[in-house]
Formats: C-alpha cells, sequence, structure tokens
C-alpha cells in the first residue's frame, strides 16, 4: 500500500481532533482575599494569525464556579454545552442541593480524561475557580486530564511566563486592587513576550488589547488612566485611543472574579503598553539564525 | 373459581380502582419484622428488630451502609432489599466518581423511587417487596425519607415500618417534635424505646435490635452490640422509677385501614 497516500486519505477521514485550529491563549488565575481572579486575553488564533479578536473565554459555570480555557475554541464550547446541560439537570432538583467548584473541577477532569482515552481529545487547558461555602477554590485541567489545585494558576505560556511571577509576588489575603494589578503584571509580560521574536510585526498596538472580564468595583475608565506599573520605564507610555469598543479589538483584556456574592466579569479593556525597550529596537539581535 | 380475578397481574386495574398485585407488596413490607429511623438537625438513626426464623439460625441483616453518609433499613423481603441496597451503593460510588462529592440523599431516593415505581407498570415484572427507610446527610442537612414498593416515597421526622410499627409510630408521633433539637444520644434513646414498642412486653436486648447512626462529623454506621446493650441497661433503671409503659400498650390502636397507597 501507497504508505503516503494512505497516511494523506487517513488524516483527512479523521473525525477527531488531530490538532487545533483556531485556539486561545493563556489564561491566569489566583486567590484572593474574596475569592478567585482570573484573567486572559480575546484573542483567537488561527494558526499564528490573529484571526478573531472578541472571543470570550472567561464562563460563568452556575451560582458558584467560574471557567477560564485556552486552547481549541470549538472544543471549549463545546465543553459550555456540557457544562449547560449540567448545571441545568442541578437547578431542576431545586432541592438546595449544588454542584460547586470542587464537583465541576472533578466533572472536567472525568470528561478530559474519558475524551483522551478515546483518542480523541479536547483540545483545552482549563482553570476552574470558584468560591462556596466560604470555600475557595482554584485548579486545572489539561487536555489529556492532569488535574491539580493552587494558590494560582496558569496555562499554557502563563505556566511559564506568569507563574515564576506569581510565585515570588503571590501571598495569602492579597486585597482586590492588589490581585488585578498582579494579574495585570502578568497579563503584561504575556503580551511582550507570548509570540516568538519572529513575529514583530504583530506588534502593532491595536492588536495588542486585552481583555479582562470583571463586573465590579473598578470600572472600565479609572482602569484605563491606572499606572501599570510604577517604574520610570513607563514615563512615556502611551495608551491606544482608538480602541473606542473594545471588545472588537484584539488584544482586549478580560478580569473575571468570583466571590461569595457572585460572578463579575469586566468590560474588554486594554493594558497600557510600552515598547521603547531597547530590546524591542532589535530584537533578533543576539539570535543568530532568525529574521 | 378466583378469589379475586383482579390481582394476577401487576398492571390490572380493579374496578375500584387499585392494583392488587401493588398493595400485596405493600403488605409484604408489613409483615417484615419492624424497622424504625428518626432525625435530628444533624443526625439520623436507624433502629430494626431482629428476628430468626429458628432457635438455630442466626437473623437476617436489616440495616446496610449505602455510603458514608447513606445508610438504610429494610422492612419486607431481604433479598430484595439487598438487590435494592447494591443499586444505591453503585449510584453513590458513580456519583462519586464523578464529582468526587457525597450524592445529595433525596436525589438518590428519586431514583430508588423510579426504579421502583417501573416495576409496578411492567407485565413481566414484579413489585419489589421491601420497603426502605433512607438514613442520610447533604449540604441541606440530615434527612430520613420512607421508599414503599408503589414507588411512593416520603419525607419523615420520624418513621416506622414492619410488623407491629404501629405501636413505634405512636410513640414517635407523641415526641417527635422534641426530636429536631435532640442529641445523638438522646435519639439513639427514642430509637430504643420506639423498638421496644413494637416487641409487645418481650425483654429488649442487644441482640434482637440494631441501632445505626448518621450524622454530622459522623460517617453512618452500626453500633457494636456492646453499646447498644449498656445503653438498655442504663435506660431500664430509669424506666422503673416512672411507669408509663402499660399507657402505651393500651395506646395502640387496632390499625385503622388507611386508602392503601397512601402508605
Amino acid at each position: 500500500m501507497d504508505s503516503g497516500k494512505g497516511l494523506l486519505a487517513s488524516e483527512l477521514d479523521s473525525q477527531r481532533t488531530l490538532n487545533p485550529y483556531v485556539t486561545g491563549t493563556s489564561v491566569v488565575g489566583i486567590k484572593y482575599k474574596d475569592g478567585i481572579l482570573m484573567a486572559s486575553d480575546m484573542g483567537g488564533s488561527y494558526g499564528s494569525t490573529l484571526r478573531y479578536k472578541s472571543v470570550e473565554r472567561l464562563k460563568p459555570i452556575g451560582k458558584h464556579s467560574l471557567l477560564g480555557a485556552s486552547g481549541e475554541i470549538s472544543d471549549f464550547q463545546e465543553i459550555l454545552r456540557y457544562l449547560d446541560e449540567l448545571i441545568i439537570y442541578d437547578n431542576m432538583w431545586d432541592d438546595g442541593n449544588s454542584l460547586g467548584p470542587k464537583e465541576i473541577h472533578n466533572y472536567l477532569n472525568r470528561v478530559m480524561y474519558n475524551r483522551r482515552n478515546k483518542f480523541d481529545p479536547l483540545w483545552n487547558s482549563l482553570v476552574l475557580g470558584g468560591v462556596k461555602n466560604g470555600q475557595k477554590y482554584l485548579g486545572t485541567v489539561s487536555m489529556i486530564g492532569v488535574h491539580f489545585e493552587d494558590n494560582h494558576i496558569a496555562t499554557g505560556f502563563g505556566n511559564h511566563l506568569a507563574r515564576p511571577i506569581l510565585r515570588d509576588e503571590w501571598k495569602e489575603d492579597m486585597s482586590f486592587e492588589e490581585g488585578v494589578k498582579l494579574l495585570e503584571k502578568c497579563m503584561l509580560v504575556l503580551l511582550y513576550r507570548d509570540r516568538s521574536a519572529i513575529n514583530k510585526l504583530q506588534r502593532r498596538s491595536d492588536w495588542w488589547w486585552w481583555c479582562f472580564m470583571e463586573i465590579g468595583e473598578v470600572d472600565v475608565e479609572t482602569r484605563k488612566d491606572r499606572s501599570y506599573l510604577d517604574s520610570g520605564d513607563y514615563e512615556e507610555v502611551t495608551m491606544n485611543k482608538s480602541c473606542s469598543s473594545p471588545r472588537t479589538s484584539a488584544g482586549a483584556t478580560l478580569i473575571a472574579k468570583i466571590t461569595e456574592e457572585g460572578i463579575t466579569v469586566s468590560q474588554p479593556y486594554a493594558l497600557k503598553t510600552f515598547w521603547g525597550f531597547t530590546a524591542y529596537q532589535n530584537p533578533t539581535k543576539g539570535a543568530e539564525g532568525s529574521w | 373459581m378466583f378469589r379475586n380475578q383482579y390481582d394476577t397481574d401487576v398492571t390490572t386495574w380493579s374496578p375500584a380502582g387499585r392494583l392488587f398485585q401493588v398493595e400485596y407488596a405493600m403488605e409484604a413490607v408489613k409483615q417484615g419484622s419492624a424497622a424504625i429511623g428518626l432525625r435530628s438537625k444533624t443526625h439520623v438513626v436507624l433502629a430494626t428488630v431482629n428476628k430468626s426464623n429458628s432457635e438455630l439460625s442466626s437473623h437476617q441483616k436489616k440495616i446496610f451502609k449505602i455510603d458514608d453518609h447513606i445508610g438504610v433499613a429494610i422492612a419486607g423481603l431481604t433479598a430484595d432489599g439487598r438487590v435494592l441496597s447494591r443499586y444505591l451503593r453503585s449510584e453513590c460510588i458513580n456519583y462519586a466518581f464523578t464529582y468526587e462529592s457525597p450524592l445529595p440523599v433525596g436525589r438518590l431516593v428519586v431514583q430508588l423511587a423510579d426504579k421502583a415505581q417501573v416495576c409496578t407498570q411492567r407485565s413481566w415484572k414484579r413489585p419489589y417487596g421491601v420497603g426502605l427507610l433512607v438514613a442520610g446527610l447533604d449540604e441541606s442537612g440530615a434527612h430520613l425519607y420512607y421508599n414503599c414498593p408503589s414507588g411512593n416515597y416520603f419525607e419523615y421526622q420520624a418513621f416506622a415500618i414492619g410488623s407491629r410499627s404501629q405501636a413505634a409510630k405512636t410513640y414517635l408521633e407523641r415526641k417527635f417534635e422534641s426530636f429536631t433539637n435532640s442529641s445523638r444520644e438522646d435519639l439513639i434513646k427514642d430509637a430504643l424505646f420506639a423498638i421496644k414498642e413494637t416487641l409487645q412486653g418481650e425483654k429488649l436486648t442487644s441482640s434482637i435490635c440494631t441501632v445505626a447512626v448518621v450524622g454530622v462529623e459522623e460517617p453512618f454506621h452500626i453500633m457494636d452490640q456492646k453499646t447498644i446493650q449498656e445503653l438498655i441497661e442504663s435506660l431500664e433503671i430509669k424506666e422503673e422509677e416512672p411507669t408509663d409503659q402499660g399507657e402505651a400498650m393500651e395506646e395502640r390502636s387496632p390499625e385503622a385501614a388507611p386508602a392503601p397507597m397512601d402508605i
């Protein structure tokens, strides 16, 4: 048999995800004083093309949980359908019992692991946060069913770029403001670094809207004006004022928070960026062989 | 020729609107030795009377642990009770596998009732001949349910099923209002008193009763015989002072016949 043709044919016929198509990048989540904070951007990349700019990747699940997803967007949508059904069924009992974040996390783990055992994985890394009965919960599940809980969690590139920052700077019982500031710091680093150097053309500032989801104390305007990092490097920072409709802009940041009171998701907003670092003047310097 | 034309099939109605086979199944519950249950805000206690078939045999087990947070007491056909217990156990363990948390008691009871109901509506099946008192704890508190062969289920503060259970019911009805705030120890005492009512003067010993408890910080477990015997002895001493034992015996009314489906 012609092995080359056979392989091609079998790939074309495949009914399962062999590789992701439209993907979302990192999600970062932390515990703070009143609950959980989570952040992600709103991009949907088609390969390395930033194809979609207003994909919401932080979603409330029932009353007590918040789900953030990176990876294949359509698989995330499938997961959301499962969870919708689950939550509706749970509510229909109307008996005073409800699924908390721990239960949802375990359920997701079972779903992910079950699918990988069928060699048909859901191509996502998920972050599940929530509060129930005063108990904070933050966990993650990967596409092959690796799962754990921690005080702070990041998916994808965030594991390499955000978690070292979180390990240094996260502490128990941070205030909301401290928590948001820490997440924004992580998102900013991801924004600067979560692309290989060859994609330097993507440094157009309007590509870098980040969306935080949050319904809460800090409104969009105050956050826009905030000086994100106090370092002198940011003196020349200019905001991208062209983004009058942040939801349709790429790179918008969403922050979501979940507390005992409920889930709130921010309007998308942009982080202040500064592109005058010398490292950005000639990014390929010292990287022999890159273009 | 036939005593009753309408009782050869579970699914056949009598002209009076009754399903005789289902009623016979509920009769089987009344024939079984008594089981009682009662609950406070935090605890549920189950107790059963153990009857052996002969002097030479041991008695059959009437209380089953389903999970750490649920247990059942049965009256009627023990074999059917064991089948249903196995079903309940598997439902609990499957839920725990998926959600890593205990299955809410009320939901388990609904599933059990649905299972029992199917047997009353299929010509090739028979109803289960067993009544179950389901005791359990979940995030909405302590619960006691009674599941009937007819597919009906009810939630109770306190209930008794099985032979001569009316005496225990009378006792429980007189005292149930205080149960809500009872301590665990008081619940167990009331359980023993209620069991005693069903014995019709026969002496209560730890060898003819089983007691089980589930509650906050206390996984479901059957109490050991020695503890029960000590409790019974401590109760007997107290009981000799006030003599209201006879009173309860008189109060036992001949069983008024309720519409069978009501129970």
